[in-house]
């Protein structure tokens, strides 16, 4: 009843082609971005922004970042935090060393310079596929790490290889407030994830999920699999790119190679393990799941061992956090292996069909 | 019937529980809050334990001798695993609640330190790196609001070279020291001063970096076989020191020229290395042991009355647990200082605490009344120097215990000073920061 299309004719291809066919949809993405846009920024205090809203919309774009590679194009990849290390370099430097030099602009190229190295750490994958190919991204993320440590330049001449980033100025204005930055990030965000979408649904994506889905087969039927390949470690890098521009300026301030670890690729893979590989929306379900969980049985824990009076210490609730985000996932993936962006399908199908199920 | 009686009065009882359990929460007396962000799991989570440990032990005794001058000191501790994304959001969490009487900020990491340096300037909240963190600091003109306190690594690793130099009849020149060094910002830090003094001291320096956590040295030791240097001074931290101790045994090299940073110089990183540690000397910046009066007094008032905070007593009165109760000390001093310009007994704000930490004296008989002499140096901080020191004692382990060599030596002010203020001025450049006059302030 509540999702009923029933009545929604489409009488042209504009209609039929939109992103968002049903019209609850369409109400539902306008009432989230109102709220994102305007809401939140009214409401929210600066613990948010600062730690939970800001990091979780730039993990949700390298989680993005991550999908086009992996969920749509079938490559995977395990360097996902050193395309992020390349960009916030990329942008500082661009910012540092060229007078002048606009913000925006800095971090389209900071993108651009992380697509550029993607596609050469995405050459393997011409030859090798799955497991190997993720083995020889790991090259990536271990080269590149030591590669910002080793020339001081990259960091310019630093002392101790940490870079500390420059405001962010736009046309005179500067992001100084939590606001600000929260509202610039999401405007950033938004947009990325709209190219992305369209970027799904049009042929390139479409190419890209023929590689996923039969790479010989897609030969066959004349998709260029070196261009498609290449294009996807392209696009994914910019957007990791863009996301470690974004996490040294609007988000940490400064930052140190050694921030940009396996672990945090690791991070980013279980975001989109756990939200959806190969979709959008689980992207940023999967970034709110693995950033916001371990924050709320952080700050739940202690709560509840001092109501219970249980003798937990920090450190005690530090191991507990782990063990219950360790079994939430292994949960989720037995009970939902396609994540949790197929539990809100399966949400939206049960809803078509209320209250009249068959 | 019954059963709805039994249910609602377990229902009032849990209300009751949690009514209770707000309650501490809404005594209002004056009291300074510290927001601790500690690490107790992690890669270094052992040496975290003993120093917090220390830390909050020392609030706790402070508390049971009547606070400073009636103010209580409060804390909350939030677990960052010496992360510095977790860090960040530890800060942003406790923050609200530092915001009207704060206690020093310790993070006790580098990297934290480095993402917060602003954020607290921002936010107007004193934040205290005593030996570690962003060593240009030192500079208050450019940073007004972070204190590298008591000492910094480049003050540290040109106190190591003056030991060596007297050591070796008052001149180094020829010989060939390493520097293996924790390859992150930790480990870089003293470059710079490190290379200041091989130009000055004639000496040649080989730098060996170790890459992140360290547990695997072989090449590097392999690369110090070859180039046989006279020392070995090393920049560790965590499970690093331990093995390179051990790769020193085992590929020959004597453990009496190996030099550690005040990082590398725990009962955390030579009792694990067994006999292989024998010999093996560090910096420091404070005593080992219980016969500090002040830390016989911790254990006696604060172990005594049950609320000790340690697990492992046996890590009381180790180096890293003494280290913790110093950097406490000069946290409450800080207060006192204010308290006594700004109105005793009441609870500073941020900006008074500030001022407390930029005008600390600590002299020795200061530190002799606290019962503390030996567990720092002392420490007079001014506008243009948050350092406040620069001294170190060298230590060496004798396979049961740390052995005070020297007395405080103090590094090479002159060619070191000048190095921070060359790296604050290009911080305060890229940053667009106008540094203040520090002969107006007061």
């Amino acid at each position: 009843m509540i999702y009923r299309e029933t009545g929604q004719f489409k009488t042209d291809y504009a209609a039929d082609q939109q992103i968002f066919p049903i019209r609850q949809d369409r109400v539902g993405i306008g009432i989230l971005l109102l709220l994102a846009f305007i809401v939140v920024p009214l409401a929210a205090g600066n613990y948010w922004f600062n730690a939970i809203l800001i990091p979780f919309l730039i993990f949700a774009l390298a989680a993005l970042g991550l999908n086009i590679l992996t969920g749509y194009a079938g490559q995977l990849s395990l360097g996902s935090a050193a395309f992020m290390a390349v960009g916030a370099y990329a942008a500082y430097n661009f910012q540092v060393r060229i007078e002048g030099m606009p913000v925006l602009v800095s971090f389209i190229l900071a993108g651009l310079t992380a697509a550029g190295v993607g596609i050469l750490f995405g050459l393997p994958s011409l030859r090798i596929k799955g497991f190997y190919l993720a083995v020889a991204t790991l090259a990536a993320q271990f080269f590149i790490v030591w590669c910002l440590t080793k020339f001081p330049y990259l960091s310019n001449n630093s002392a101790s290889g940490v870079i500390s980033v420059p405001n962010v100025e736009i046309l005179g204005f500067t992001f100084d407030t939590p606001q600000s930055r929260y509202l610039l990030v999401l405007t950033i965000v938004s947009l990325l994830a709209l190219a992305a979408k369209n970027m799904v649904r049009s042929t390139t994506g479409r190419a890209w999920m023929a590689v996923r889905d039969m790479d010989v087969a897609a030969e066959v039927i004349g998709i260029r699999l070196m261009h498609t390949k290449l294009l996807a470690f392209a696009v994914s890098s910019f957007y990791c790119g863009v996301a470690g521009a974004l996490y040294a300026f609007c988000y940490l301030g400064s930052v140190e190679p050694d921030g940009f670890s396996l672990d945090l690729s690791f991070k980013i893979l279980f975001m989109i393990i756990v939200g959806g590989v190969g979709s959008i929306l689980g992207s940023f379900l999967g970034a709110a799941f693995i950033l916001l969980v371990p924050i709320f049985l952080d700050i739940a824990l202690p709560w509840l061992s001092a109501l219970f009076h249980l003798p937990f210490d920090n450190a005690t609730v530090s191991h507990i956090q782990l063990m219950v985000f360790g079994a939430l996932i292994m949960f989720f993936l037995i009970v939902e292996p396609h994540g949790l962006a197929r539990l809100w399908q399966i949400g939206k199908e049960k809803l078509r069909l209320w209250p009249f199920p068959h | 019937m019954i059963k709805r009686c039994k249910q609602l009065t377990l229902a009032t009882s849990v209300a009751l529980a949690c009514f209770t359990a707000t309650l501490p929460a809404a005594q209002a007396a004056e009291e300074q809050f510290f927001p601790i962000l500690s690490y107790r799991v992690g890669p270094y989570g052992a040496n975290g334990a003993s120093l917090f440990g220390g830390f909050i032990d020392y609030l706790n005794y402070v508390n049971m001798k009547g606070g400073v001058n009636g103010v209580m000191m409060t804390w909350e501790e939030c677990e960052t695993e010496y992360n510095n994304a977790k860090g960040v959001e530890c800060y942003e969490r406790l923050k609200s609640k530092a915001q009207k009487a704060p206690g020093p900020l310790h993070p006790l990491s580098t990297g934290i330190s480095y993402a917060l340096v602003d954020k607290t300037a921002a936010d107007k909240l004193p934040l205290v790196m005593m030996g570690y963190g962003l060593t240009a600091a030192v500079d208050g003109s450019v940073f007004p609001w972070a204190f590298p306190l008591v000492t910094t690594y480049q003050m540290q690793a040109s106190a190591i070279i003056k030991f060596l130099k007297d050591k070796n009849g008052g001149s180094l020149a020829g010989k060939k020291i390493v520097y293996l060094y924790h390859d992150s910002a930790y480990g870089k830090e003293p470059i710079v001063a490190l290379e200041a003094e091989s130009k000055l001291g004639k000496f040649e320096l080989i730098e060996i970096p170790v890459p992140h956590p360290g547990n695997e040295q072989g090449a590097q030791w392999q690369r110090i076989r070859q180039e046989k240097p006279d020392y070995v001074i090393m920049w560790g931290w965590g499970v690093m020191n331990m093995t390179a101790i051990k790769t020193a045994q085992k590929m020959g090299f004597p453990r009496e020229r190996m030099i550690g940073s005040w990082w590398a110089g725990s009962e955390e990183d030579v009792i694990p290395a067994g006999d292989a540690a024998k010999g093996y000397m560090s910096a420091t910046m404070n005593v080992a042991g219980k016969n500090v009066p002040l830390i016989a007094d911790i254990e006696k008032t604060v172990y005594g009355a049950g609320k000790g905070n340690l697990k492992d007593t046996a890590k009381l009165g180790s180096v890293l647990y003494n280290r913790g109760v110093a950097t406490a000390i000069v946290s409450v001093e800080a207060i006192r200082t204010a308290q006594a310009k700004f109105g005793k007994g009441k609870a500073m704000t941020g900006e008074q605490v500030r001022w407390g930490l930029e005008n600390l004296n600590l002299t020795e008989a200061r530190l002799k009344e606290l019962g503390a002499t030996g567990l720092l140096p002392d420490v007079k901080t001014t506008c243009s120097n948050h350092e406040g020191s620069g001294k170190v004692k060298l230590q060496q382990w004798d396979g049961s215990k740390w052995v005070v060599l020297t007395d405080w030596i103090e590094g090479n002010k002159a060619l070191i000073h000048p190095l921070f203020q060359a790296e604050a001025a290009k911080y305060a450049k890229e940053k667009g920061i106008t540094p203040r006059d520090c002969s107006k302030e007061k």
